[in-house]
């Protein structure tokens, strides 16, 4: 089943310049009764978006009319903590298509690349750059190519290479799907099993 | 031949096929599900029509959602109630072995996997779960997985992995009395950060590592994620050999001895190069406690939380914003901070060893009237086990109560929730803001340090009272 394609995104952008910005955060626990894999986007970053009685709180970034867009820019080690897919479908399903951060945890850049999410890795100089730029103009595009793996700050014209794999690159371009790649590897992985039993 | 890591032995034979220079069709050879991260893979997998490729090799239960209290009753909540019933279903539907709600067998995924015997040295392992990594102190490759990626292992019995870095953190030396293994694994992500190790998968390995039971090294294994490693294992020796031997699911007879020589072929070869190596000396450790709001803001028991010019400049805005939530200063000493609820348990603290240190500490003690205390086994063969030798006795008398088997307030999806604004010392693995319920405070440690919070109701240096 092909997933949504990633080749140039150009957007402007939400900057949350918190470090260590946990999956607890993205998505607490108490939404992960569901069953299915929709409307997270409402709960994304339920308690730092909202007061105990469930009203908007005016200081966090994502109330702020100010910032919009599909790109959100945070401060290094976003998505530590727990493996919850939650935290990818959140982001995905508020409308987010990439995350910009100095450093990702590595089973939350697992589960964004399976969910077509972008994780873009920036050296905390670039980063510093981005919330400078967006800082003093919230209408800042960034543009994010994923072919030359380039992301440039459009207003500066600064920009910066980042890394992917080979395999997953090539997925986002094409909307290809890890499960439909193995379940046409039955033949090796039978014989895998065959050969260590 | 090139000497090889234990990481390297257990990974590269789980190669099926080598996609890229970087990237693979990897085997696993053990898959665990619980309620919470499962239902979404199998929704997935029905739409494609496909069946569990090797359902004997996946294992169920129902944990992260369930009250520990009248668990003979319906589940009251009804979200919950539906989420653990999606999970029989699931599982009768694909037939999948689950140890639910009331088996005997039923308790945290972490827990019940070792004491059963499923875990065992050389395997791939992987659940839904990032503390998966607990299975790693036996000597196997377990990680942490998404939603998608348990549909892949369901699936197909295989992911698309690229191969971490490897990393060892050696700790030589003797443990000072009053200082457990929880202590330990705080100690190293305070050095080393919360992200100190992303991108690796991490052997511990040292005198220090060596002398511990396999519950304590669990506890170590457990917490590699909050280090940000993929992973951790222990290379298995003498201990996990006798820990395993006999337990229901372990290989008997001629699968014994056969699996044993296999399980030591699997140490780190003299000489083997990880890409990055860590020392630690184990006399440096006290008692451990946290301050802030990730595990690596963590200090000695006696020490205090950290004036802003020791942090760096770009760093201050996050550190502030973690005080201000647990609601402490820079420079204050932890000792003597009021605690209000205390929390035993979870696939980091939730097992017999945890249970008895903690009962041997507050044993002849009162608990402290301020203190609202939950103590939740692992599993039912915990509980059972603790009934059999007297702690519930203890506890009773001491003031506290036994409650029944979950991950409870360690991630508060059940009823076990801590207050908004109440402070907590938690044997479990996460003080992420809200994470023990919205507004709650964490402070994590090892159950002695817990005990004698819960005996004095304050941050309390065990040793003090040994």
């Amino acid at each position: 089943m092909p997933i949504e394609k990633f080749i140039t995104l150009t957007s402007t952008c939400v900057p949350l310049p918190i470090e260590n910005v946990d999956t607890d955060q993205i998505t607490p626990a108490r939404f992960l009764k569901a069953t299915t894999r929709e409307g997270f986007g409402s709960k994304l970053f339920y308690d730092w978006r909202y007061d105990p009685a469930g009203n908007p709180k005016p200081d966090f970034v994502l109330n702020n009319p100010t910032y919009s867009g599909k790109v959100l820019v945070a401060g290094k080690n976003f998505g530590s903590g727990s493996s919850r897919e939650h935290a990818a479908w959140s982001i995905t399903d508020y409308g987010f298509r990439a995350v910009v951060s100095s450093f990702f945890a590595d089973i939350f850049k697992s589960n964004a690349l399976n969910n077509g999410l972008l994780p873009v890795q920036v050296s905390e100089k670039f980063l510093a750059r981005i919330f400078d730029v967006v800082e003093s103009n919230a209408s800042t595009e960034l543009e994010i190519n994923l072919q030359d793996q380039v992301i440039t700050i459009l207003e500066t014209g600064e920009k910066e290479g980042f890394e992917i794999g080979a395999y997953k690159k090539n997925c986002l371009l094409n909307g290809f799907d890890d499960i439909d790649y193995l379940l046409s590897k039955k033949s090796e992985i039978e014989a895998w099993e065959k050969a260590n039993a | 031949m090139t000497p090889k890591t234990i990481i390297d032995k257990i990974w590269d034979q789980h190669v099926v096929e080598a996609i890229d220079k970087d990237t693979s069709v990897f085997y696993i050879d053990r898959h665990f599900i619980h309620e919470v991260t499962s239902p979404q893979a199998f929704t997935g997998l029905n739409k494609r029509g496909k069946k569990v490729a090797r359902p004997h090799k996946t294992v169920a239960t129902a944990d992260h959602n369930v009250p520990t209290i009248n668990q003979h009753l319906t589940i009251q909540e009804e979200l919950s109630r539906v989420q653990v019933n999606t999970l029989a279903k699931n599982c009768a539907e694909h037939g999948i072995e689950l140890y639910g709600l009331n088996h005997p067998y039923n308790g945290i995924v972490h827990v019940i996997g070792p004491e059963l015997g499923i875990t065992q040295p050389g395997m791939t392992i992987v659940c839904g779960d990032s503390h998966t990594s607990t299975h790693g102190a036996f000597g196997a490759i377990a990680f942490g997985i998404g939603t998608s990626e348990v549909e892949m292992v369901l699936a197909s019995q295989c992911l698309i992995l690229s191969k971490p870095k490897r990393m060892r953190i050696n700790i030589e030396g003797t443990l000072q009395q009053g200082v457990k293994s929880k202590d330990i694994v705080l100690y190293i992500i305070s050095q080393i950060s919360a992200s100190g190790a992303t991108g690796y998968f991490v052997e511990f390995a040292g005198s220090a590592i060596r002398s511990l039971s396999m519950e304590a090294r669990m506890t170590i294994c457990n917490m590699s994620i909050e280090m940000g490693a993929r992973g951790g294992l222990i290379a298995p020796d003498e201990t996990t050999f006798d820990y395993i031997k006999g337990r229901e699911m372990a290989p008997k007879g001629h699968e014994w001895d056969k699996a044993l020589a296999y399980w030591k072929s699997l140490p780190s070869d003299p000489g083997a190069e990880f890409d990055k190596e860590l020392h630690f000396k184990a006399e440096d450790i006290e008692p451990m406690i946290t301050y802030g709001t990730n595990p690596g803001m963590g200090l000695g028991i006696s020490g205090s939380i950290p004036v802003l010019d020791h942090i760096d400049e770009s760093s201050r805005k996050s550190f502030l914003k973690s005080l201000e939530y647990m609601g402490f200063n820079p420079g204050e000493p932890m000792l003597g901070k009021t605690v209000d609820y205390v929390f035993i348990g979870s696939c980091t603290n939730g097992r017999i060893e945890d249970l008895r240190a903690f009962a041997g500490f507050v044993k002849g003690k009162k608990k402290a009237d301020n203190v609202t205390a939950w103590i939740v086994p692992g599993s039912k063969q915990v509980e059972a086990q603790a009934e059999k030798e007297g702690l519930r006795q203890i506890l009773e008398e001491a003031g506290f109560e036994l409650r029944q088997p979950g991950c409870s307030a360690c991630l508060a999806m059940n009823e076990d929730k801590i207050p908004t604004g109440k402070y907590a010392v938690s044997t479990s693995n996460r003080n992420f803001e809200g994470r023990q319920g919205p507004g709650a405070r964490t402070m994590l440690a090892s159950p002695i340090t817990a005990a004698a919070a819960a005996i004095t109701g304050k941050i309390t240096d065990p040793r003090t009272l040994l």
